[in-house]
C-alpha cells in the first residue's frame, strides 16, 4: 500500500533526513520510533506532501502509494489524496483545530470535499463517525467549539477528520504524546481497532517503545535523521541488533520494584548541523570502536530485520 | 467602566482648556474698551466664578442637553457642532472605509505573495504610509493633483471631487497601518498547528486563506479599526485644516485659537466620546468573532 525508499529531505543546504525506507500493507501497523529530533515527524510530513509548508523538500528517494509515485505528484492531484486516501493525525490536539469554528463544520468539510457529499449528508456522516469513536452525544458536540472540549475529545475529533473520507493510509504523528496517560491508552486502542475494522494501513509515529510493542506489526527505529534498524516487532523486541534499539528497549520500565531505577540513554540527539561522522550514534554508544567514528555502517540483514551497525548483533 | 472614564475625561478636558494662557474675552472685546467693560463681559460668561463652580455649571447644563453658547462665535455650541459634524463624519467615514478595505487587501497580498518585487513594494508602502505625516502628504497631493494636474479642487467641500484628496491623504496612513497589522496577523496564524491539519484535509490554499486564516487575522485588525473609530472624527484635524474643509477639526482649531472655552470643551468631549464608543464597538466585535472571548465574558 505504501512504500518509502531511501527518502531524503532537505531544508536549503541542510539535510535532516536521509536513507529512510519502509513498506506497509493494508491492515498493518508500522511504528516509527526514535527520540525527539530524529526525523519522525519529517517522515510523516513527507508522506502527506506537506513539507513545503515548513520550507522543506524531498531531494531523493521515492514514496509510492498504491502504485503511484508521490514525490513528483502535482499539487492539485496530491490535494485530492490528502484527507481523501491519506489521513493525518497530529501531535497536539489542543492546537489542531481551528478555535473559531464549530466542531461539526470542521469535520464535515472532509466528506464534502472528497466524497462529494451535501452539507446534510456530510453532517450525518460526521455524527456517525463521532459515534464510532465513542464520543458521547455526537450531535451536540457538532455545535461545540474546540475550547469547550478536553484534549482526549479533541484528539478523537482530529481522528474523525482523518477518517471522514475513508482513507487507506493513516499517518499518526505522536497521537498520544500530549494526552493524559489514561486517555493515551484509549486512543491507542481506538486506533488499533480502526486498523482491524477498516483494514487501514497505519503509520504510528511515537517515542514510546511500549506503545510500539502493543500495537505495531513492524518497526522502524530512527536516529539522527536515519533509519538504523527495521523489522517485525517481535524480532526487534526479542533480539534487537542495534545498540541504540537495545538502549531504547532498556529504557522501558518493567515494573514496580524498590531497587529499579528509570534508565535513560546518556547524552542527547545531535542537532541537524552537528550530525557526527560515521555512525551518528557512536558518541553515545557503549560498544563504539574506532571504525564507528569514521565509516557509516550499512544494513546487516538478519532474518526479516536489518540493522545499520558495524557490530550488529555482536553486542548485547 | 464607561461612566468613571467619562467623568475623568470631562474633568481633564475642562482643566486643560482653562489652564491655557489667555481667555476668550481678549478676542471678543473691542480695542479701547475700559477695564469695566471687560469685567462685565467676564461676569456675563461666568468666568469670574471659581473653576469648581464653572465645571459643575458646565456639567449640569450638558446633562440637560445644553452645550452652552460659544463666547466668541456667539452661537449655541450645539448649532456649531451640528453644522460641522456631518462633514467630519463624511470625510472620516470614507477614509475609514477606504483604509479598512484597501489595507486588508494590501496586507493579505503582502503576506501571501511569492513575488519578491510585490513583497518589497508592499513593505516600502507600509513604511512610507506609517511615517509620512498627513499634513505634508496633503500639501504634496494638493501640489500634484490639484495644482499641476488640476484633477481635483484645491480646497473646499463641494461635491465628491473635493473629497478625493482628503480621503486619500487620511486613508494613506490608515491603509499602511491596517495592511501592517493584517500582514503580521496572517503570518502569525499561518504558523499555527491547525493550519497543517487544514492542509492535511485536502483544502486548497485559497479556501484555507479565506475561511480560516483571514477570520483569525481579522481579530487584531478589528481591534485597531475599532480604536480608530475615534480617529474618524479627531484624526482629520490637520487635514481638514490644510484642505480648508469645514468639520469638527477645523472648528476645534479655530476655537482653540480664540480660547472659546465652550466650543473647545464640546469638541474635545465629542472626540473622547468617539474613542470610547470605538473601544466598546471593538469589544463587542471581538466577542462576536471569537467564541473564546464570548465564553470569558459570561
Amino acid at each position: 500500500m505504501l512504500e518509502v525508499r531511501d527518502l531524503e529531505v532537505a531544508f536549503g543546504p541542510i539535510a535532516p533526513l536521509s536513507g529512510v525506507s519502509f513498506s506497509l500493507a493494508k491492515g498493518e501497523t508500522l511504528g516509527i520510533v526514535g527520540e525527539s529530533g530524529s526525523g519522525k515527524s519529517l517522515t510523516a510530513m513527507s508522506i502527506m506532501g506537506l513539507l513545503p509548508l515548513s520550507g522543506g523538500r524531498i531531494t531523493a528517494g521515492s514514496i509510492i502509494f498504491d502504485g503511484q509515485e508521490l514525490t513528483t505528484l502535482a499539487e492539485p492531484v496530491y490535494r485530492k489524496l490528502r484527507g481523501g486516501r491519506l489521513g493525518l493525525i497530529t501531535q497536539n490536539p489542543m492546537t489542531s483545530l481551528d478555535p473559531l469554528q464549530k466542531i461539526g463544520p470542521q469535520v464535515d468539510v472532509v466528506a464534502k470535499l472528497h466524497l462529494g457529499m451535501t452539507s446534510r449528508e456530510a453532517r450525518a456522516r460526521t455524527i456517525e463517525i463521532l459515534g464510532t469513536l465513542r464520543i458521547p452525544e455526537p450531535k451536540t458536540i457538532c455545535d461545540r467549539y474546540p475550547h469547550q472540549m478536553s484534549g482526549g475529545m479533541k484528539q478523537r475529533i482530529v481522528i474523525a477528520m482523518a477518517l471522514a473520507a475513508d482513507p487507506d493510509v493513516l499517518v499518526a504523528d505522536e497521537p498520544t504524546t500530549a494526552l493524559d496517560v489514561t486517555v493515551q491508552a484509549q486512543i491507542i486502542r481506538l486506533l488499533d481497532d480502526l486498523v482491524k475494522k477498516r483494514d487501514l494501513a497505519l503509520v504510528l509515529i511515537t517515542h514510546d517503545m511500549s506503545v510500539v510493542a502493543q500495537t505495531c506489526d513492524k518497526v522502524v527505529v530512527m536516529y539522527a535523521g536515519r533509519a538504523i534498524e527495521h523489522g517485525p516487532v517481535e524480532d526487534i523486541f526479542h533480539a534487537p541488533q542495534h545498540p541504540y534499539t537495545q538502549a531504547l528497549i532498556g529504557c522501558i520500565p518493567k515494573g514496580l520494584s524498590e531497587d529499579e531505577h528509570l534508565t535513560g540513554i546518556p547524552g542527547t540527539v545531535p542537532t541537524v548541523v552537528n550530525y557526527p561522522k560515521g555512525c551518528a550514534f557512536h558518541p553515545r554508544c557503549k560498544a563504539a570502536q574506532a571504525i564507528c567514528s569514521t565509516d557509516r555502517p550499512g544494513f546487516v540483514t538478519k532474518g526479516q530485520s536489518a540493522a545499520a551497525c558495524h557490530f550488529a548483533g555482536a553486542v548485547q | 467602566m464607561l461612566i468613571p472614564v467619562s467623568i475623568s475625561i470631562s474633568v481633564v478636558i475642562f482643566m486643560i482648556v482653562h489652564l491655557l494662557p489667555g481667555d476668550p474675552i481678549d478676542n471678543l472685546i473691542r480695542v479701547g474698551s475700559s477695564p469695566d467693560d471687560r469685567a462685565r463681559l467676564i461676569a456675563k460668561y461666568g468666568l469670574d466664578q471659581p473653576l469648581f463652580t464653572q465645571y459643575f455649571r458646565w456639567i449640569a447644563a450638558m446633562f440637560q442637553g445644553d452645550f452652552g453658547d460659544a463666547i466668541v462665535l456667539r452661537r449655541p455650541v450645539a448649532d456649531l457642532i451640528a453644522q460641522n459634524l456631518p462633514y467630519s463624519l463624511q470625510l472620516g467615514g470614507l477614509a475609514f472605509a477606504f483604509s479598512s478595505i484597501v489595507g486588508i487587501i494590501f496586507g493579505t497580498i503582502s503576506a501571501v505573495t511569492r513575488s519578491a518585487a510585490v513583497a518589497n513594494f508592499m513593505r516600502g508602502f507600509i513604511l512610507l504610509g506609517s511615517t509620512v505625516p498627513g499634513f505634508w502628504l496633503a500639501l504634496l497631493m494638493i501640489l500634484f493633483f490639484a495644482v499641476r494636474l488640476q484633477w481635483f479642487p484645491v480646497s473646499g467641500a463641494r461635491g465628491w471631487e473635493s473629497l478625493v484628496l482628503p480621503v486619500l491623504t487620511i486613508g494613506f496612513g490608515g491603509v499602511a497601518l491596517v495592511a501592517r497589522v493584517t500582514r503580521v496577523a496572517l503570518m502569525d496564524v499561518r504558523r499555527e498547528d491547525f493550519v497543517v491539519l487544514l492542509h492535511a484535509k485536502g483544502l486548497s490554499s485559497t479556501s484555507i486563506l479565506m475561511r480560516h486564516l483571514l477570520p483569525h487575522a481579522m481579530l487584531p485588525v478589528v481591534t485597531i479599526l475599532a480604536l480608530r473609530i475615534g480617529w474618524i472624527l479627531g484624526g482629520a484635524v490637520t487635514v481638514e485644516f490644510v484642505f480648508g474643509r469645514p468639520g469638527l477639526g477645523s472648528l476645534l482649531i479655530r476655537a482653540l485659537g480664540q480660547r472659546d472655552y465652550p466650543v473647545v470643551q464640546a469638541c474635545l468631549l465629542m472626540l473622547a466620546l468617539a474613542v470610547m464608543i470605538g473601544t466598546l464597538v471593538g469589544d463587542v466585535a471581538q466577542a462576536a468573532m471569537d467564541p473564546r472571548v464570548r465564553e470569558a465574558k459570561k
